[in-house]
C-alpha cells in the first residue's frame, strides 16, 4: 500500500488572525487533511523573517507554508503585502541556492476558510510529496545523529532519535 | 552544557474527554515527553481527563508551587479558546502567565487526523515545539490602558437604536450614526412585525424619539463613519457629516420647504420605489431627526441656479445652500457595529420576471404596499394603483438557500411570507398561495402563527417554482401571472394563474460591508457578513477588542434577536467602560540602541505610525502605546535591533527546531 511512501515534514507559519484561526475552524469543523504539517503562530505574516524559513529547511522540513490574510484584509492594514514581497524574493534566494522554490508557498486564508486551510494543507504536502526529500543539513552517512559530542547542543538535548 | 539556567519544565497533555484521547495517545504522548525533553528541561509530564476543569487547573497549580516549575506547556485545544484560562492558574500559582505556552493538539491533530499513531507522533512533535518555544518566553507584564467612556454606535436601525439606548440609560454618552436622514432602519419600513403583528412604527418609533432625544445620546445622521484609528480604549473616529442643506439649530420641522417644493422624486429608499418625495424631504411622518435633507442631484436650484421656493417660505430661515460637508473626529472607547443587510436584488433571479413582469412585487414594496403611512395608504393593489388582487402567490426563498445565489438561509422570510398570507387574506380575502421549500418557523410563538395562517385557509405548496411567466397557456390563465411549480407532496407539477407575486426576499451583507469591516479592522465571513468571535459563546464580540457586532451585520436574523443582541453587546461595553482599564497583550516590538545603526529600513513598514527616529543620536525609536504587535519592523531589521515581545527571533526558531525535533539531536553549527 502506502506503505514507503516518503512522508515529508512540513513547517507552516500562520497568522494569529486569520490563518490560525482556519486551523481552528478546520479543526472544529472536523476536517480532515494530512498530518505532515506543523504550524507555529506569529501575530501577522508581516512577522515572518526569510531567515526562520531557511532555519526550518536546514533544520529538517522538506517545505514551507507560509499562510496569511488575503490581501487588503491584514489586521495591521498592510503587512501581509510585506510578506508577499518577502515570499517572492525568498524564492529567488532558494532558487540561487539549488533549492526547488516551491518548497516554500505562499497562501491566503482567511478566519473563514476552514475548508481552504485543510485543502490548501493536503495539496502542498502532495506537491511536496513529489519532490522528494530535501536533506538539507542532515548529516552525510544519515548516521551520525547517534555519536556527537553535546558540546554545541543549545539548551543541553538528549542525543536519541525518537521514536 | 549550555551556561543558560535551567529551566523547570511541567508538560501537561489533556484528553479532553475522547476529543483528544480517542484520536491521540495520550499516556504515550506524556510520557515520551518526560523520557525525551528531560534534558530540555521537562521534570514533569502529566495526563489528565480535562486540564481546564478546576482539578486540572490545581493538579498544575500545585506542581508549581510543589516541584518550582518555571514554564508550563498544556498540550490540549487552540490558546484562542484556554490560553486565558491557565494563564490565570499560572498566576495564582505565582508563576508569569506569559511563561505558559499552550500546545493545540486538538484543532491542529485529534480533530484534523485519522490515524492514530501518526497523530501520536504529531502531537509529540507539537509538544516538541512548545517546550522549546516556552524555555524563551520572557515574563512579561500586561500593559494597561484607560477605557474612553463613550461609545460609537455605527447604524441607527432597531439593534444600534437598543444598544446605543442601553449604554445611554447607564449614564454614559454615545455618538450613534446613520446614514439615512433619519435613524429607524429597515424596520421603519415594515407595516406589521411578525408573528404578534405588533404595528411595526407603533413599536419602534418610541425608541427612536427616546433616543433622539436623549441627553446622553449625540445623534449624527446624514453621517458617515470615514476613518478610524487606534485601539480598545482609545478608538480616534472621523465621521463625514453631510451637507443637509438645512440649518439644525434654526429648523423646527415644520415641514413647509417640503410642502412648497415643486421637485417630486421617486422615493427609491424608503418606499422602495412606489411613492414619490420632494428633493427637500423628511423619509417619513415620524423621522427622528425630524429635519429635511436637501437632495442636491434633484434640487431645482442647485441643477438650474433658480427656484428657492423652500427658502422663500421657511418661516425660520433654515434653509442654507451654501452648507458643506462637516469632518467631526471624536474619541471613543468601544465600538459598536449595527450596519444591517441589503436586501437581495430580486431581479437577479429572472425567472420570476421581478422588473419585467409588473405585478410581480418584493417584500419591500409590499411592506409598502401594506403600510397604512405608505404610498397607496395600506391598499394591497397591483401595480396600476387601483385593481384589488383576487389572488396572490407567495413565493419563499427567493436568493436564499440557492446554489446560484447564496445558500445560506435568510431566516426571517418564511415568517415574512406568512405575515403576508395574512395581511392579504385580511385585508382583500383573496386567495393565497405560499410557495416554500422548507417551512421554518422557530422560536417563540411562531409555529402558532403558521397554525393560525393555516386555519386562516391561506394554500401552502410545498415546492421551489421554477417559473413566473404571463404566457397564458389556458383560457383561466389569460391576463394572469401563471406560478409554474413542482409540488413535491403531490408529485406533479402544478400551474397556478394568480394576480399577484410576492418574492419573499433573502437577506445579503451591506454591498460595502467589507470596505467597512476593514476601516474598523474586523473580517467578513466567505458569505460576506461580518465574523464574531465565536459563533456560539461569542457572537457579538469580534477578534479585534472593543469592536462588536449586532444585528443583521452579523448575519440573517429577526427583530427579537436583533434587540437581544443590540442589548448583549451593550452589557459587554459597560463591562468596559465600568472596569475603567483594559489589559492589553504585551506584545510589543522595540529598539536596542546599541544595535541599531540607523538605516531607517523599518521607517517605513509601520502602519501605525509608533516609528520615530532621531537624527539627533541616529537611531530608531517605537513608541509602545501605537505599536500594535504585528512584528513586520522585527523581522526586517537587518542589524536584529529590533525585538518583539512574546514572538522573539529567539522563541520561533527554537520553536522551529522544536517541531522539527531537532532538540534531540545535535546541533550543527
Amino acid at each position: 500500500m502506502t506503505e514507503h511512501q516518503f512522508e515529508p515534514t512540513i513547517i507552516g507559519f500562520t497568522c494569529n488572525w486569520c490563518s490560525y484561526r482556519a486551523a481552528d475552524l478546520a479543526g472544529t469543523a472536523r476536517m480532515k487533511y494530512a498530518p505532515n504539517v506543523r504550524l507555529i503562530r506569529m501575530m501577522c505574516s508581516g512577522r515572518l523573517d526569510p531567515t526562520f524559513v531557511l532555519r526550518a529547511l536546514s533544520s529538517g522540513a522538506d517545505g514551507v507554508m507560509i499562510t496569511g490574510c488575503h490581501p487588503g484584509e491584514c489586521h495591521y492594514m498592510e503587512q501581509n503585502y510585506k510578506a508577499l514581497r518577502r515570499f517572492l524574493l525568498l524564492r529567488r534566494v532558494l532558487a540561487g541556492m539549488g533549492i526547488e522554490p516551491e518548497r516554500v508557498k505562499l497562501v491566503w486564508a482567511s478566519a473563514a476558510e476552514g475548508a481552504k486551510f485543510a485543502s490548501e494543507t493536503t495539496l502542498f504536502v502532495e506537491e511536496i510529496r513529489k519532490l522528494g526529500p530535501l536533506n538539507w543539513g542532515k548529516p552525510d552517512d544519515g548516521s551520525a545523529a547517534i555519536d556527537h559530542g553535546p558540546s554545541s547542543i543549545v539548551h543541553g538535548q538528549e542525543l536519541e532519535v525518537p521514536a | 552544557m549550555s551556561e543558560k539556567k535551567q529551566e523547570r519544565v511541567g508538560v501537561y497533555v489533556c484528553h479532553c474527554g475522547s476529543n483528544i484521547a480517542g484520536i491521540v495517545d495520550v499516556v504515550d504522548v506524556a510520557n515520551w515527553a518526560a523520557e525525551k525533553l528531560g534534558r530540555q528541561g521537562v521534570v514533569i509530564a502529566r495526563e489528565y481527563k480535562f486540564m481546564c476543569s478546576s482539578l486540572g487547573q490545581e493538579l498544575i497549580e500545585k506542581d508549581i508551587k510543589e516541584l518550582g516549575l518555571t514554564r508550563v506547556v498544556v498540550a490540549a485545544c487552540s490558546p484562542h479558546l484556554h490560553e486565558k484560562t491557565f494563564r490565570i492558574a499560572a498566576q495564582n500559582a505565582g508563576l508569569n502567565p506569559y511563561l505558559v505556552e499552550l500546545a493545540s493538539i486538538r484543532e491542529q491533530v485529534s480533530w484534523v487526523h485519522t490515524d492514530k499513531a501518526v497523530a501520536t507522533e504529531k502531537a509529540k512533535a507539537v509538544v516538541s515545539g512548545a517546550v522549546s518555544r516556552v524555555i524563551e518566553n520572557a515574563p512579561l507584564e500586561e500593559i494597561k490602558v484607560p477605557i474612553n467612556p463613550n461609545t460609537l454606535v455605527v447604524g441607527g436601525g432597531i439593534a444600534g437604536i437598543q444598544s446605543a439606548l442601553e449604554i445611554a440609560n447607564a449614564g454614559f454618552h454615545v455618538y450613534l450614526v446613520e446614514r439615512e436622514p433619519s435613524i429607524g432602519g429597515h424596520m421603519a419600513q415594515f407595516d406589521k412585525t411578525f408573528p404578534t403583528l405588533d404595528c411595526s412604527a407603533c413599536i419602534l418609533t418610541p425608541r427612536m424619539v427616546e433616543a433622539g432625544t436623549h441627553p446622553n445620546i449625540t445623534l449624527l445622521t446624514w453621517s458617515e463613519v470615514v476613518n478610524v484609528s487606534g485601539y480598545v480604549g482609545s478608538f480616534h473616529v472621523t465621521i463625514k457629516k453631510k451637507a443637509r442643506f438645512v440649518k439644525e439649530d434654526l429648523c423646527t420641522g415644520c415641514g413647509i420647504c417640503e410642502e412648497k417644493c415643486p421637485k417630486k422624486v421617486i422615493d427609491e429608499v424608503f418606499e422602495a420605489g412606489l411613492g414619490y418625495r420632494k428633493a427637500v424631504y423628511t423619509p417619513f411622518a415620524q423621522a427622528v431627526p425630524n429635519y429635511p435633507v436637501m437632495d442636491k442631484e434633484n434640487c431645482t436650484y442647485f441643477l438650474k441656479g433658480t427656484c428657492k421656493a423652500c427658502e422663500k417660505f421657511c418661516p425660520t430661515g433654515a434653509i442654507d445652500f451654501n452648507q458643506q460637508d462637516e469632518m467631526i473626529n471624536i474619541d471613543v472607547g468601544n465600538i459598536v457595529l449595527a450596519t444591517g443587510y441589503d436586501l437581495f436584488d430580486a431581479r437577479r433571479v429572472s425567472n420570476y420576471g421581478y422588473g419585467r413582469l409588473p405585478n410581480v412585487f418584493t417584500s419591500l414594496e409590499f411592506e409598502r404596499l401594506s403600510n397604512a403611512a405608505g404610498p397607496t395608504s395600506g391598499n394591497i393593489v397591483l401595480r396600476d394603483g387601483k385593481t384589488t388582487p383576487k389572488s396572490v402567490g407567495i413565493i419563499h426563498c427567493v436568493g436564499s438557500r440557492d446554489k446560484n445565489f447564496n445558500n445560506y438561509c435568510s431566516v426571517i422570510c418564511c415568517m415574512q411570507g406568512l405575515k403576508f398570507a395574512h395581511l392579504v387574506h385580511e385585508r382583500t380575502g383573496a386567495t393565497v398561495y405560499n410557495f416554500y421549500i422548507d417551512m421554518r418557523t422557530a422560536y417563540k410563538a411562531y409555529d402558532e402563527f403558521y397554525q393560525r395562517v393555516l386555519e386562516e385557509g391561506t394554500l401552502f405548496v410545498r415546492g421551489k417554482v421554477a417559473e413566473v411567466t404571463n404566457a397564458a397557456r389556458y383560457e383561466r390563465e389569460k391576463g394572469k401571472l401563471i406560478i409554474q411549480v413542482e409540488d413535491t407532496l403531490a408529485s406533479k407539477q402544478r400551474r397556478i394563474p394568480v394576480d399577484m407575486v410576492i418574492l419573499s426576499s433573502g437577506l445579503q451583507p451591506r454591498r460595502d460591508a467589507k470596505e467597512v469591516g476593514k476601516m474598523f479592522g474586523i473580517s467578513c465571513s466567505t458569505d460576506g457578513w461580518f465574523t464574531e468571535k465565536h459563533p456560539k459563546l461569542d457572537p457579538v464580540a469580534t477578534m479585534t477588542e472593543g469592536i462588536y457586532i449586532v444585528g443583521c451585520a452579523q448575519g440573517p436574523k429577526d427583530i427579537p434577536s436583533s434587540v437581544a443582541q443590540g442589548a448583549a453587546a451593550s452589557a459587554r461595553v459597560l463591562d468596559k467602560i465600568l472596569q475603567k482599564e483594559v489589559a492589553l497583550e504585551p506584545i510589543k516590538a522595540s529598539v536596542n540602541e546599541e544595535l541599531c545603526s540607523g538605516c531607517r529600513i523599518c521607517n517605513g513598514l509601520c502602519p501605525f505610525f509608533a516609528i520615530t527616529f532621531h537624527e539627533d543620536r541616529m537611531v530608531t525609536e517605537i513608541n509602545p502605546a501605537l505599536c500594535q504587535g504585528c512584528g513586520t519592523c522585527v523581522a526586517a531589521c537587518p542589524a536584529g535591533a529590533i525585538s518583539g515581545t512574546g514572538f522573539s527571533n529567539e522563541q520561533i526558531i527554537a520553536q522551529i527546531d522544536g517541531l522539527l525535533l531537532k532538540n534531540l539531536e545535535p546541533v550543527g553549527d
